[in-house]
């Protein structure tokens, strides 16, 4: 319809959505000074995202392949940012980075440099070149540039596996959110949050996710900002947290060594009676650990975070929708930059809320008082009553110690508002945050699934025939299937969000990263060494993973290679099976080497046609 | 792009491998391989992509390659 004009209106209705949404956040203060409950206002804060999101999705409703698929490739490379950094921020990444750091400090910032790193690989190696070639989805480029549908029909399994074991966590995170917000029980929530996710996504595909990931950036942003400020504004750390906070790190330093860090035996864990998931503080929070052991745990995690980015398809489909090669490059430096917003901001959320409760001196602190005393504070007992927290008196004194004080990680984020004392129309702006981070992932998960399905299992191998009509209907039809498969794992609750992340980029690099790199950047790569190194490569990981992970076999792992890190042995196996076999095959044909030539040229046409 | 690569292993990796001795120095009051990790590192990860996208531009444009299409 009036395409060209909606594009180029983009900042001035990006614009009046976030003030609309800063005025919504202003009404819910003024309602609840006059006395509304905390129960509407979480109620009202997520229905009213995610009805705006619906009606964003149900606005972009479209019939044509390329809007579906790829937005109509004229998304700009600012708003193709914003949305690959809501696609890319998780509930993982807004309810548990925070409370990863807060228990876990240096260490688990590994995290940290591994998903912002990784963008560097998306951008040198893979995201212009895959934008020139012009497909629609990633086993699309396997496919076509190794030839065959053996080839195609591998990427599929590894996009499936990967992105699967990713959504279901998502799914869980929608379902917890929802769960709390609206009152209603974790199984019917879970299908709630499954309910938004499709109406988004399902009658306008990319083009809808696009849209509705660029309003829930904005949310998510909005929600994980404004509590840092004021906190750290209200507390006296700082005007600017991100500059300021140097003393409040090194005072938790102190702190630690006045309260001593002790980890706890398994066993009088389970005697006290401590419910499964809570965990004590007992690592330093800015101390590097010592010895070359530790150092190498820390980059072989950020390796495989990495390398595992820059090969999670739902992801790297993102960057099919700018307009151009250079667009495509843009982007990704913008998709970094609105990560990095809030990226950088989870330590300090979890420097300020660490201090808060260990500094005996402020009146929030908890550490070192009397357990009785410490048990009266209103959102300690609400805590503790829905198991989220825990007190265990090990040593009888009656005095909370550090490794007394027990909590559930993912609670962080979404109780450091109370913990501080701000209202509660923050922790309902928390909640709608995190809510639009997790159903941003999920959309863009599930479509990007759907759409390896419909289009290359489908269209390309199954019935190449099909109208347009068929098509869509298909790509429709399976993404409510894989919703509806994946809202019922998740109801399950057989992991947790955060392993359940780390799998799901071990998964993705162990069969995809080495045949999209050497796709582009190496002719000699053959069809038998592409299908070889993705069978071997996800064959040997999972392998691994079943080998250390404890719930299998839970053998000692081997130099340091755990559960999270399986990613390492996968792909260096698909590396090198798929040298050999490449260099044992005869080379690819003169049209295939002319094409990734004309692959690393950025001007000129893309080389799939238009409707393909 | 090589120069890219080599700046990416840098601050993603090489720093890491002497945390402990970096953890010593100072920068706004926070140790240093903290504040590499929370975001010294994350900060140099965006400026080198803006600056590698630049770089890429001005040499297709060299060598004819600017479509001038788009922003």
């Amino acid at each position: 319809m009036f395409k060209g004009k909606f594009i180029d209106n983009l900042p001035k209705i990006y614009g009046t959505y976030t003030g609309g949404f800063l005025i919504f956040i202003i009404l819910m203060a003024i309602a609840e000074s006059a006395g509304m409950t905390k129960e509407t206002i979480g109620i009202l804060f997520v229905a009213f995202t995610v009805c705006i999101y619906a009606f964003i999705g149900w606005l972009s409703r479209t019939v044509q392949v390329d809007a579906y698929y790829v937005a109509g490739r004229t998304v700009p490379t600012v708003f193709n940012g914003m949305a690959t950094a809501a696609d890319w921020m998780s509930g993982a990444s807004f309810v548990a980075m925070a409370g990863g750091i807060y228990f876990g400090g240096y260490t688990y910032m590994a995290f940290l440099v591994g998903w912002t790193g990784g963008y560097i690989l998306v951008s040198s190696l893979l995201a212009p070149y895959l934008r020139k070639f012009g497909c629609y989805t990633v086993p699309d480029f396997i496919g076509t540039r190794y030839g065959g549908n053996l080839a195609r029909f591998c990427a599929v399994v590894v996009l499936t596996l990967a992105s699967f074991t990713y959504v279901t966590a998502q799914i869980n995170a929608t379902g917890t959110i929802a769960a709390r917000a609206l009152q209603i029980p974790f199984e019917l929530g879970v299908w709630v949050g499954l309910g938004s996710i499709l109406l988004c996504s399902m009658l306008g595909g990319m083009r809808a996710v696009t849209w509705t990931q660029v309003a829930q950036y904005i949310v998510l942003i909005i929600a994980y900002l404004i509590p840092i400020f004021w906190i750290s504004n209200k507390g006296g750390y700082g005007l600017f947290p991100h500059l300021m906070l140097g003393e409040e790190v090194a005072r938790l330093g102190e702190l630690e060594a006045q309260f001593g860090l002790v980890k706890n035996s398994a066993a009088a864990v389970k005697e006290a009676g401590v419910p499964g998931g809570l965990k004590s503080i007992s690592l330093p929070h800015s101390g590097v650990p010592e010895g070359g052991m530790a150092a190498w745990k820390f980059i072989s995690l950020a390796l495989c975070m990495m390398v595992g980015t820059a090969s999670l398809p739902h992801i790297l489909m993102r960057y099919f929708t700018t307009p151009s090669v250079k667009a495509a490059r843009k982007s990704v430096a913008w998709s970094l930059f609105f990560i990095a917003l809030l990226y950088t901001s989870a330590p300090m959320l979890a420097t300020v809320s660490k201090l808060s409760l260990m500094d005996p001196t402020l009146p929030t602190g908890i550490i070192g008082k009397e357990i009785s005393a410490v048990m009266a504070i209103d959102w300690v007992s609400a805590w503790t009553a829905q198991k989220q927290a825990f007190i265990a008196d090990f040593n009888g004194d009656g005095i909370l110690q550090l490794n007394e004080w027990f909590m559930r990680g993912d609670v962080v984020v979404l109780s450091t508002p109370e913990v501080a004392g701000l209202p509660y129309v923050i922790s309902g702006l928390v909640a709608a945050g995190g809510m639009a981070a997790a159903m941003s992932t999920a959309d863009g998960l599930v479509l990007a699934i759907a759409n390896a399905l419909s289009h290359d299992i489908y269209f390309k191998i199954i019935d190449p025939k099909a109208d347009v009509r068929k098509r869509l209907i298909v790509a429709r039809s399976l993404l409510v299937i894989i919703g509806a498969f994946g809202a019922y794992i998740a109801s399950m609750r057989i992991t947790s969000i955060l392993g359940a992340v780390a799998w799901a980029f071990d998964f993705a690099m162990s069969g995809l990263f080495f045949p999209l790199v050497l796709g582009v950047w190496w002719k000699r790569a053959t069809r038998q060494g592409a299908i070889a190194g993705m069978i071997a490569g996800l064959a040997s990981g999972t392998a691994y993973l079943i080998y250390v992970y404890p719930k299998f076999m839970g053998n000692p792992a081997w130099l340091g290679i755990d559960h999270l890190r399986f990613g390492i042995i996968g792909a260096s196996v698909c590396l090198v099976v798929m040298v050999v076999v490449s260099l044992m095959t005869p080379e690819p044909d003169s049209a295939t080497q002319k094409m990734v030539d004309e692959l690393r040229v950025p001007s000129g046409k893309t080389i799939l046609g238009k409707q393909h | 792009m090589i120069v890219t690569l080599l700046l990416w292993f840098f601050f993603g990796y090489v720093i890491f491998m002497f945390g402990e001795s970096l953890n010593s120095a100072s920068f706004l009051g926070y140790p240093l391989a903290y504040y590499m990790c929370a975001q010294g590192s994350i900060v140099a990860f965006v400026i080198i992509l803006f600056w590698s996208a630049n770089k890429q531009e001005k040499i297709d444009e060299e060598f004819g390659f600017n479509t001038g299409e788009d922003d």
